[in-house]
C-alpha cells in the first residue's frame, strides 16, 4: 500500500465536505462541513510529513487543530445569537443585508 | 552490527515508518472506508444529531490514521479535541438551537443542489486525478528515519513548536483569547431586550389599553354560593357573569346521569322478599 491512498482519501473527504457546505442549508451542518474540510487538509498534511520525513506538517496540522477549534467556537457563538434573533438556524433565513 | 541492525528493524516497525506494513494496510482499508461513509452520511443524514454522530466517527477514524502515520500527538489531539471537545460544543449548541430546525427543502436558487452536486463530484475527480497522477512513484521517506533531531513523536514537534514556530504559537495564544473573548461577547444573553415585565409595568400597560379588558376576568365564586370552578359567578342583579365560566365547560358534553332506583337500601342486597316481610309485620 502506497501513502498516496492516504491523499486520495484526503481529496475525497475534502470534496465531500465542500459538497455539503454548498448542499445543507442548517447553519451548523454547514459548520461541521467546514470541519470535515479542514480535518482532510489536516490529514494530507499529516501524510506529507511522512512522505517528507520531517515533523513540519505535522506541526502546521496542529495550527490548522488551533485555528479550527477558535473558528468553531466564534461560529458557533454566531450561529446562536442569530437564531436569538431570527428564531431560525436555516442560512437561508439570514438574509438582511440582501437588497 | 546486529544491535544497529535490531534498530533499524524496530524503526522499520514503528509507525510512520518508510514503508506501509501489512497492519497499516488493514487498518486504512478498514479505517478509510469508515471515514467516507461517516463523510457521506453527515452530508446526506436529515437530522442534524445524525450527522454530528457520523462526523465523530469519521473524525475518530481520522484520528486514528493520524497514530497509524505516526502523528501520536496529533492522533490524541484530534480524539480529545475534536471528537470530544468540539463536537460536544456542536451537539450543545445543536440542543440549544433546537434540533428540529431541520433543513428547508426549498431551493431558493433554482438548480443549486444539482449544480453543488456537479460540482463536487468535478472537484473530487479532479482532486483524486491529480494526486493519482502526481504521486505514482513515492517513496516516502518516513519520519523514523529522516529529518532532524528525531527522538520521538513528541519531543520532536515540542522542539520545533518553540524553536522554529515559537512566533506562530504565541500568536495562536493571542488567536484563542480574541476567540474566547469574541465567544463570550456573541453568545451572551442579551436579557435586557425581552426582560420579564413586572406588575407595575403591567399595571401601566393595562390602562394604556394593550390588554383586552383593563380587570382580570372575574373569578368563580363571586357572589356565588360555592367556589367552585363549575359554579359560576353572579353579578350584582342575580345574574350569571358569563366572563366566569370556563370554555371548557360550556364545551363538554355532559352525559345525563341514570336515575336512581327509588328502592330503599335493603334492595341492594337483592333480597326482595325481606321488603315485604317488613311492610307485612308493620302493617
Amino acid at each position: 500500500m502506497s501513502t498516496t491512498y492516504y491523499l486520495l482519501l484526503s481529496a475525497l473527504l475534502f470534496s465531500i465536505g465542500a459538497v455539503g457546505v454548498l448542499v445543507r442549508r442548517n447553519a451548523i451542518v454547514v459548520f461541521m462541513c467546514v470541519e470535515l474540510m479542514l480535518n482532510a487538509v489536516n490529514l494530507s498534511l499529516v501524510t506529507f510529513a511522512r512522505i517528507n520525513g520531517a515533523l513540519d506538517g505535522q506541526v502546521m496540522a496542529f495550527f490548522v487543530m488551533v485555528v479550527a477549534a477558535a473558528e468553531v467556537v466564534v461560529g458557533l457563538a454566531i450561529i446562536m445569537s442569530i437564531f436569538r434573533t431570527r428564531h431560525s438556524a436555516s442560512i437561508d433565513d439570514a438574509n438582511l443585508l440582501k437588497y | 552490527m546486529s544491535a544497529s541492525m535490531l534498530l533499524l528493524a524496530q524503526e522499520a516497525n514503528l509507525p510512520g515508518g518508510a514503508d506501509t506494513g501489512t497492519g497499516e494496510a488493514i487498518a486504512f482499508w478498514i479505517l478509510g472506508p469508515v471515514a467516507l461513509a461517516g463523510a457521506l452520511g453527515m452530508v446526506s443524514a436529515r437530522n442534524a444529531v445524525h450527522s454530528a454522530l457520523c462526523l465523530a466517527g469519521a473524525m475518530l477514524s481520522l484520528g486514528l490514521l493520524y497514530m497509524a502515520q505516526g502523528a501520536m500527538f496529533l492522533g490524541f489531539v484530534q480524539i480529545i479535541v475534536y471528537t470530544g471537545a468540539v463536537m460536544m460544543l456542536f451537539l450543545f449548541v445543536l440542543m440549544l438551537v433546537g434540533r428540529d430546525s431541520s433543513d428547508s427543502v426549498v431551493e431558493v436558487l433554482r438548480g443549486q443542489r444539482a449544480a453543488a452536486l456537479l460540482f463536487g463530484l468535478g472537484l473530487a475527480v479532479l482532486l483524486v486525478g491529480a494526486v493519482g497522477r502526481a504521486f505514482t512513484d513515492v517513496t516516502p521517506v518516513g519520519l523514523a528515519a529522516g529529518g532532524q533531531n528525531w527522538n520521538g513523536n513528541v519531543p520532536g514537534i515540542g522542539q520545533l513548536i518553540f524553536t522554529k514556530y515559537l512566533f506562530a504559537f504565541e500568536l495562536t495564544s493571542a488567536l484563542l483569547i480574541t476567540a474566547a473573548l469574541g465567544a463570550m461577547v456573541l453568545a451572551y444573553a442579551q436579557t435586557r431586550a425581552d426582560a420579564k415585565r413586572g406588575q407595575r409595568a403591567t399595571v401601566e400597560a393595562r390602562l394604556r389599553g394593550e390588554y383586552a379588558r383593563i380587570s382580570p376576568l372575574p373569578g368563580p365564586g363571586v357572589f356565588a354560593t360555592a367556589n367552585s370552578v363549575a359554579v359560576p359567578a353572579l353579578l350584582p342583579d342575580g345574574s350569571i357573569a358569563p366572563e366566569s365560566l370556563s370554555e371548557i365547560i360550556d364545551r363538554t358534553e355532559v352525559a345525563a346521569r341514570p336515575e336512581p332506583t327509588p328502592d330503599d337500601a335493603h334492595a341492594l342486597t337483592g333480597n326482595g322478599a325481606r321488603t315485604d316481610a317488613v311492610e307485612g309485620s308493620e302493617a
